[in-house]
C-alpha cells in the first residue's frame, strides 16, 4: 500500500491532490461527481468580506492549451461562506483550505480573524491578476509581500499559506519575504496575465480586456518557478499550473511541491483532481514508490 | 454519482455549409432548453456547450455551426466516433408557464436548435417564428411545421417567407390577441427586443441566453449574466431564464 500522505505546515493531508482555488466553486457541483472526502485538501473560492461581484462577462477565453479568465473573485463575502459553504465542507473527511483575497491588508486580517480555527489552514491570495485593489498589487513587491504576510499572519489561528504571482521578475525575491515574514507554506503559481484580441473585431475577447493564463500552456513556468522557490526557502510549497495528469502531478512533486492544486483541469471534466490521484497512484506504483513524499525536490538537476 | 458519458456518433448530417446536425447514443433523458456540454478532440482544452435539439430514450440530438476551433474540430467527427459529453446540464424552459392560448416559440439564427424539442413539448398548438439571414441557410422547417399549428419563417433579405426581423413578426403575431407566452433563444440584440415586446404586452416570456462557459456545472462562476443586479451563471441558474429577470443594459 502506497503511503500517500504530506504534510503541509503540520496539518497532515492524507494525500497530495487539492483543488485549486476558483476551479471548483465550494465544492458542491463537484461533489455531485466524486467523494471529496477522496481528496487531501480542497481550497475554495476567493473569500472578501463583503459579496463580490465579479467582473463583466464574457470572463473567459480558450488560448493555445490554454485558458484566459477575468472572474474578479465573484463570491458571496465571508458571512454566506461561514453559515452556508463552510458546514457543507465540513461533511467531507477532507482539509479545509480558505483563500482570501481581501483588498486591503486590514481586510484580510479581518478574514483570518473570522476564519478562526473552522478551517485547517488560509491561504492568503496575493497574486489575483483581475481585481483594481489588494491583489496581484500585493505579490509583486517584497516589502509589501512581506508586510500583508506578516499582518495577516497575526491574525491567523491555523497555519497561512502565501499564494504567490508569477507575474514577477524574480519570485524567489518575494518567496523569501513570505517565509521571512511568517508564512508557514507557499503556494504558486497564480495566473500568468494575459490578452486575447479578436482579429475581425479588434475588440479583446474578455471584457476585462486582460485576464490570467492557467492551463498547461504555464505549465513549464510554473514547475520552473516552483524548483527555484524550493532551492532558496524551507517552506512546504503547493504547486501549480496547468496539472492535468498524475505524471504532472508528479513532476511539480520532483521538482519541490509537497502537495499539488488541480485547477483549469476542474473546467474540463469534473472529475479531474480525483483522476490526477489516481494516475498518480499508479505512478508511483509502477515504480515501487511506497511513499509519496521521496518525490518531493528529488530532481537530478544538472 | 453524475460522471461524463462516452457517446457514439449514431448520425451525422451537414444541414448547410458549416452546420452539422449529429445525434449521440446517451443514456439520461433530459428537458427542452437543457444543454450538453462537449469534449470537442484533439488541441480543444475547454468543452463547448451545445444546446439539446432534440432527445429520446437512448439518443440525444445536437446542432452546431462551425465558428471556431472547437466547433471546426467536432465536426471533424465521423459516425461511429466517441464524443466524451457531459450532461444534460442546466434549467431548461418551464413549459408549465406556456399559458392557455398559443404559446410561441421563436428563434433566430443557431438560437432555433433548442426550440425544436420544445415546440413538441408545449403541444401541436404551438407556433414557431424562425429568422434567418437569407433563404439558402433555412433549415428545419419541416420539424417545426411538424411539431407547431403554424410556422412563421423570416429573412433578413426577404428571399424567403416574411422580409424582415422575426421580433417584427412577434409583434404583429401578438397584435392578434391570442398569444399566452414567447420562449425565445438567440443573438442578445433580438432577445432585449423580445425582453421588451413581451413585457409591454405582459405576456410570459423565457429566454434561454449563451455565454462563454468553462465548467457547465456551476463551478467556475464564468459564464454569468446580470439578473436584478447580480451576476447568475448560466449553465447553472439558466441556460434559460424568466426574460424579467435578465438584466440587458450594462
Amino acid at each position: 500500500m502506497t503511503d500517500l500522505s504530506v504534510n503541509i505546515a503540520g496539518v497532515k493531508l492524507k494525500n497530495p491532490i487539492i483543488t485549486a482555488s476558483g476551479t471548483f466553486g465550494n465544492g458542491r457541483e463537484i461533489s455531485e461527481y466524486y467523494d471529496l472526502s477522496q481528496l487531501g485538501a480542497v481550497c475554495v473560492k476567493a473569500i472578501t468580506l463583503k459579496p463580490r461581484q465579479g467582473n463583466p462577462p464574457p470572463r473567459i477565453a480558450e488560448t493555445p492549451s490554454g485558458i484566459l479568465n477575468s472572474v474578479g473573485l465573484q463570491n458571496g463575502g465571508i458571512d454566506y461562506f461561514l453559515k452556508y459553504e463552510l458546514p457543507n465542507l465540513k461533511r467531507y473527511d477532507t482539509k479545509v483550505i480558505a483563500n482570501i483575497s481581501g483588498s486591503t491588508v486590514e481586510e484580510n486580517c479581518e478574514l483570518a480573524r473570522r476564519l478562526g480555527r473552522d478551517v485547517d489552514l488560509i491561504e492568503l491570495n496575493i497574486s489575483c491578476p483581475n481585481v483594481k485593489q489588494g491583489g496581484v498589487s500585493f505579490g509583486t513587491d517584497p516589502k509589501i509581500a512581506a508586510e500583508i504576510t506578516a499582518r495577516v499572519k497575526e491574525s491567523c489561528a491555523v497555519p497561512l499559506i502565501v499564494k504567490l504571482s508569477p507575474n514577477v521578475t524574480d519570485i524567489t525575491e518575494i518567496a523569501k519575504a513570505a517565509e521571512n515574514a511568517g508564512a508557514d507554506a507557499l503556494s504558486l503559481i497564480n495566473t500568468l496575465l494575459g490578452m486575447k484580441i479578436d482579429v475581425n473585431t479588434r475588440r479583446p475577447v474578455l471584457a476585462n480586456n486582460t485576464g490570467g493564463l492557467s492551463g498547461p500552456a504555464v505549465k513549464p513556468v510554473a514547475v520552473r518557478m516552483v524548483w527555484q522557490v524550493f532551492l532558496c526557502t524551507r517552506l512546504p510549497i503547493i504547486g501549480m499550473g496547468g496539472i492535468m495528469t498524475g505524471e504532472d502531478a508528479a513532476e511539480f512533486m520532483i521538482a519541490g511541491a509537497s502537495a499539488v492544486a488541480v485547477g483549469t483541469a476542474n473546467l474540463v471534466t469534473p472529475t479531474a483532481a480525483l483522476n490526477v490521484k489516481n494516475e498518480l497512484v499508479g505512478y508511483l506504483e509502477k515504480r515501487g514508490i511506497k511513499n509519496v513524499s521521496e518525490l518531493i525536490g528529488s530532481v537530478l538537476a544538472y | 454519482m453524475k460522471k461524463p458519458h462516452i457517446c457514439e456518433i449514431l448520425d451525422k448530417q451537414e444541414l448547410t455549409e458549416n452546420t452539422f446536425d449529429m445525434v449521440v447514443s446517451f443514456p439520461q433523458s433530459a428537458l427542452p432548453g437543457q444543454f450538453i456540454h462537449v469534449l470537442c478532440g484533439e488541441g480543444v482544452l475547454l468543452r463547448r456547450p451545445m444546446s439539446i435539439c432534440d432527445a429520446g430514450r437512448g439518443w440525444l440530438r445536437f446542432i452546431f455551426d462551425v465558428r471556431g476551433e472547437g466547433t471546426k474540430r467536432l465536426a471533424q467527427h465521423k459516425i461511429g466516433d466517441s464524443l466524451d459529453i457531459l450532461g444534460p446540464l442546466g434549467t431548461g424552459f418551464n413549459i408549465e408557464k406556456k399559458g392557455e392560448d398559443t404559446p410561441i416559440v421563436l428563434g433566430g439564427g443557431i438560437g432555433i436548435f433548442p426550440l425544436l424539442m420544445l415546440a413538441k413539448s408545449l403541444g401541436k398548438n404551438t407556433e414557431a417564428i424562425l429568422g434567418f439571414r437569407t433563404k439558402s441557410l433555412i433549415i428545419m422547417e419541416d420539424e417545426f411545421n411538424e411539431a407547431c399549428a403554424h410556422t412563421h419563417i423570416t429573412t433578413d433579405d426577404g428571399s424567403y417567407g416574411i422580409c424582415g426581423l422575426v421580433t417584427d413578426c412577434l409583434t404583429n403575431r401578438i397584435s392578434k390577441g391570442d398569444v399566452s407566452s414567447v420562449y425565445a433563444c438567440g443573438p442578445m440584440p433580438m432577445m432585449k427586443a423580445v425582453k421588451k415586446i413581451t413585457e409591454a404586452s405582459g405576456i410570459y416570456c423565457e429566454l434561454s441566453l449563451e455565454q462563454r462557459m468553462g465548467c457547465g456545472i456551476g463551478a467556475c462562476a464564468v459564464c454569468v449574466c446580470k439578473s436584478n443586479g447580480e451576476y447568475l451563471k448560466v449553465c447553472q441558474n439558466g441556460p434559460v431564464f424568466d426574460a424579467r429577470e435578465v438584466d440587458f443594459d450594462d
